[in-house]
């Protein structure tokens, strides 16, 4: 496997799209968008997260295993928070027996 | 010679395949992470789920400047770490330690700010356990949001502290010449590191500065 | 005496010596008999408070210790076994030893986080005995909040940072099982090609690494809330105690299969051995543990049916758990086939594995019970409950466990055991295991509450049988502690490969070298090929 260097150009650009999508969402976060305020932050910080973890943490260059490895990462994140949330969600849409 | 010894340790074959490990092992090490932060991460959104308005009245009392430029320092550790790995790569080792040391003065720098935030929380009587004396809308549920908010700050600071006493000992070892473009593995690693507490910081901030901002 | 032939070539227990050469060691043999030696202090002392509990129960009121005392007993009890025994066992005795021999490298691929991983064991350990002997925690090993964080007046902070310091031992223990596994093996050595036990040991693991700092962050929390007044999990502040229960049994129910998959592993070698005969259905057995190992992390949910969790979200839990018990069931099915027709020999391993069979099995299916909403809300939080985990704790994973060190204790120490007395204490054990733990069942289902340390005269003949039982198990226990530490200066010198295996871990002396082998072996045919044997006396 050769290695990949990425060069501090590469790396420069990345950098100044991060900090322009940290301008954006703190600028965005003024405005009222209602519902979309807390979709529009989290979208942003997820590129945001996928340019460091791609391309500052290398997973693009990397195996396909370290690549599992961070999508079974978020995905157990993803298991622990939707199941409960269905809990905390769907309290009081059936009865407890008997009652 | 020694960097032969530490870059092919007894139980590898080849440096590819220790290198490759230890790759490995710093992913799956940071993907614990991912879920030890994300513990307190389903903690947030349970409770922001249920008490949306008092999170957002909550928000309001931090300081968003702070917080953004919190973050834009925090990005900027992560790119002087990446040129740090760069610079090993291509064997400039005087590069390598200069920009390992400012990252540490970035981590430091983001440390100063959190503890200022801190330290004005306590005074306005926003600490929960020490000092919380809000008593406007919906007390309960606010002192439940800085709950959140200094554990998860807290856990995060505790990470950066973490990250800024391992990049110092790189820095040193760096300093005497240990790391060469064939064996650089520690910088590379150190660098998976520090990058994930900076990933950590871009979810914090929207999710504890940007709740409700419009309506301040 | 033929001592000169063994003893002077240099293995991994005499390659050096001193206190230093162990406390310091990088190699994952010593530290596999590191770890041995601390988990089997705690099973013993987990074993002590079984028997005042056992003790207590004998007669309905609560006259042996107070109630608090009680509630501290099955607290300990419960740690201990569960934290302290249960998770490191298999793992990182026989996982330890293990496993860089079978797949043919001369360490783990992290030496030094290993060692670390066994001091991270025993500072978590000296944690809970610092606060056992302060005076102890109440809370349940479940340390459920509030009570744990707002009303219990013990040590849980303290027990709690032990438990979280053990946590991480755990973390790294898999981490590096699983870097090995991927990036170590032998030339030819195919995933395919592995003993099943590998796959158990790489599927624990991947439940290691992505469960446990889930408790982890858990207990900080409850530590902030008990320690810092952070009510996180406080109703007066909005905070939702079932919320703790969901992070905490996210991990203490994968947990649980931590404890069962590497037994499972270990099973699955011991009947191939002991049948003569390859594993039946090796894929499906392969992907069973992995399967086992995802699926486990989909039903958590169902240790709080009656938690005011939602009835929605119970009925999905509880679908799930059924789907969980299905590999389960793969795997006893395949073990049977693999016995079907085998040439079976009855040495203690293999009384071992039968044990596990038939009692993981009473186990597993009264888990399926437990999975149905209905039953379950009838029977939780009694006896039923304490039975069912106890068949495959005790029955199983203990079982399991014995079974394996025997199995790898010529390998280990280079003696034998004395294979009457291991017989003999394998029936022991069988027979108390069961006096101890079916009548459990039944008061279960009659509805003896557990936790309870007073209790109306209908349960007591239960409770006695159940004593008696218990010391008929402890009986049984000691009586290996005793033969095994004997073996090791009386027992018979072993031979290199005693029980003719296959596996990486039989073609080297009994001990290994310090280095595992003294070539790296290329493999080139499947595991469990007992027809290579063959050739080989042959050739």
């Amino acid at each position: 496997m050769t290695e990949h260097i990425v060069t501090k150009k590469q790396y420069a650009l990345i950098f100044g799209i991060l900090m322009v999508l940290t301008l954006a969402t703190t600028a965005i976060g003024m405005i009222d968008l209602g519902r979309l305020n807390v979709v529009v932050a989290l979208v942003i910080a997820t590129i945001k997260a996928l340019l460091v973890v791609l391309f500052f943490m290398h997973i693009y260059w990397s195996s396909k295993l370290n690549k599992l490895v961070v999508v079974s990462g978020v995905v157990w994140l993803a298991l622990l928070l939707w199941l409960t949330l269905t809990d905390v969600f769907s309290r009081g849409w059936l009865p407890f027996p008997g009652k | 010679m020694a960097n032969h010894t530490l870059a092919l340790r007894h139980q590898f074959d080849n440096v590819e395949q220790q290198k490759d490990a230890s790759t490995f092992g710093m992913w799956l090490f940071l993907v614990t992470e991912i879920l030890f932060f994300g513990g307190m991460f389903c903690c947030y959104t349970v409770y922001r789920s249920l008490y949306p308005s008092a999170f957002g009245h909550a928000s309001n009392h931090l300081d968003v400047i702070l917080g953004a430029v919190s973050t834009a320092v925090l990005i900027c550790s992560s790119f002087t770490m990446a040129c740090a790995v760069n610079s090993a790569a291509v064997g400039a080792k005087k590069a390598l330690a200069a920009f390992l040391w400012v990252t540490i003065l970035f981590a430091a720098a983001f440390l100063v700010i959190e503890m200022s935030e801190w330290r004005t929380l306590y005074k306005e009587g926003l600490m929960p356990g020490f000092n919380f004396t809000y008593h406007d809308v919906d007390p309960a549920h606010v002192q439940l949001f800085f709950c959140m908010y200094f554990a998860m700050t807290g856990l995060h600071a505790s990470h950066v502290t973490i990250g800024i006493g391992l990049l110092a000992v790189m820095a040193i070892r760096a300093s005497r010449g240990v790391f060469t473009p064939q064996y650089y593995t520690p910088i590379e690693i150190s660098g998976l590191y520090w990058h994930f507490v900076d990933l950590v910081w871009i979810f914090l901030f929207p999710l504890y500065y940007l709740i409700a901002r419009h309506l301040q | 005496m033929i001592t000169a032939t063994v003893e002077t070539r240099e293995n991994y227990l005499t390659h050096e010596y001193g206190v230093k050469s162990w406390l310091l060691t990088e190699d994952h043999k010593r530290i596999a008999l590191l770890y041995l030696v601390a988990i089997s202090f705690f099973f013993f002392l987990g074993g002590i408070f079984a028997t005042v509990i056992r003790l207590e129960l004998l007669t309905p009121p609560g006259d042996l210790v107070s109630a608090q005392t009680y509630n501290k007993l099955f607290t300990l009890h419960g740690v201990i076994m569960v934290f302290l025994f249960l998770i490191p066992a298999i793992p990182a005795t026989l996982g330890n030893f293990l496993v860089p021999m079978t797949i043919g490298c001369k360490d783990l691929a992290f030496p030094k986080l290993n060692l670390l991983s066994w001091y991270l064991f025993m500072v978590g350990g000296v944690f809970v005995l610092y606060a056992m002997l302060e005076g102890g925690v109440d809370t349940g090993w479940t340390f459920y909040v509030p009570f744990s964080t707002s009303y219990a007046n013990t040590y849980v902070i303290m027990t709690a940072l032990g438990i979280f310091i053990a946590g991480f031992s755990s973390i790294l223990t898999g981490l590096n099982f699983i870097v090995t596994i991927h990036r170590m093996r032998a030339p030819g050595l195919t995933w395919f090609r592995l003993p099943l036990f590998i796959w158990a040991i790489y599927a624990t693991s991947i439940i290691q690494v992505l469960g446990t700092p889930v408790v982890a962050v858990t207990i900080v929390l409850v530590a902030l809330e008990r320690g810092f007044h952070f009510g996180i999990f406080d109703p007066a502040l909005g905070g939702d105690p079932v919320l703790f229960q969901h992070l905490f049994w996210f991990y203490s129910h994968p947990a649980v299969y931590i404890m069962v998959l590497p037994a499972m592993g270990v099973i699955s070698e011991i009947v191939s051995v002991f049948s003569r005969k390859k594993v039946f259905g090796y894929k499906f057995i392969a992907f069973s543990s992995v399967a086992i190992a995802i699926l486990s992390f989909l039903v958590w949910g169902h240790h709080m049916f009656v938690s005011s969790q939602s009835v929605y979200a119970s009925m999905v839990f509880s679908f799930l758990s059924f789907l969980v018990a299905v590999p389960s069931a793969i795997k006893v099915f395949n073990w049977t086939a693999t016995l079907y027709k085998g040439s079976i020999s009855y040495d203690t391993p293999m009384l071992y594995a039968f044990g596990f069979i038939g009692l993981f099995t009473i186990g597993g299916l009264t888990g399926t019970f437990l999975a149905t909403l209905g039953f379950d809300v009838h029977v939780t939080d009694t006896y039923f409950v304490v039975a069912h985990f106890h068949y495959i704790m005790v029955g199983g994973t203990m079982m399991a466990y014995l079974g394996g060190l025997h199995y790898w204790w010529p390998k280990m120490t280079g003696r034998m055991y004395p294979e009457l007395w291991a017989r003999l204490s394998a029936l022991v054990i069988f027979l108390g295991f069961n006096l101890t733990f079916f009548p459990q069942f039944i008061m279960g289902y009659l509805g003896m509450p557990r936790r309870y340390h007073a209790y109306p005269e209908e349960f007591q003949v239960y409770h006695v049988l159940s004593t008696a039982g218990a010391s008929v198990l402890a009986v049984g226990y000691l009586i290996p502690a005793v033969y095994l530490i004997w073996s090791l200066r009386y027992g018979k010198l072993a031979p290199d490969n005693p029980w003719n295996a296959t596996g990486l871990e039989w073609q080297t002396t009994s001990p290994p070298p310090p280095e595992n082998f003294d070539i790296t072996p290329v493999i080139n045919h499947e595991a469990y090929d007992y027809s290579i044997l063959e050739e080989m006396k042959v050739g």
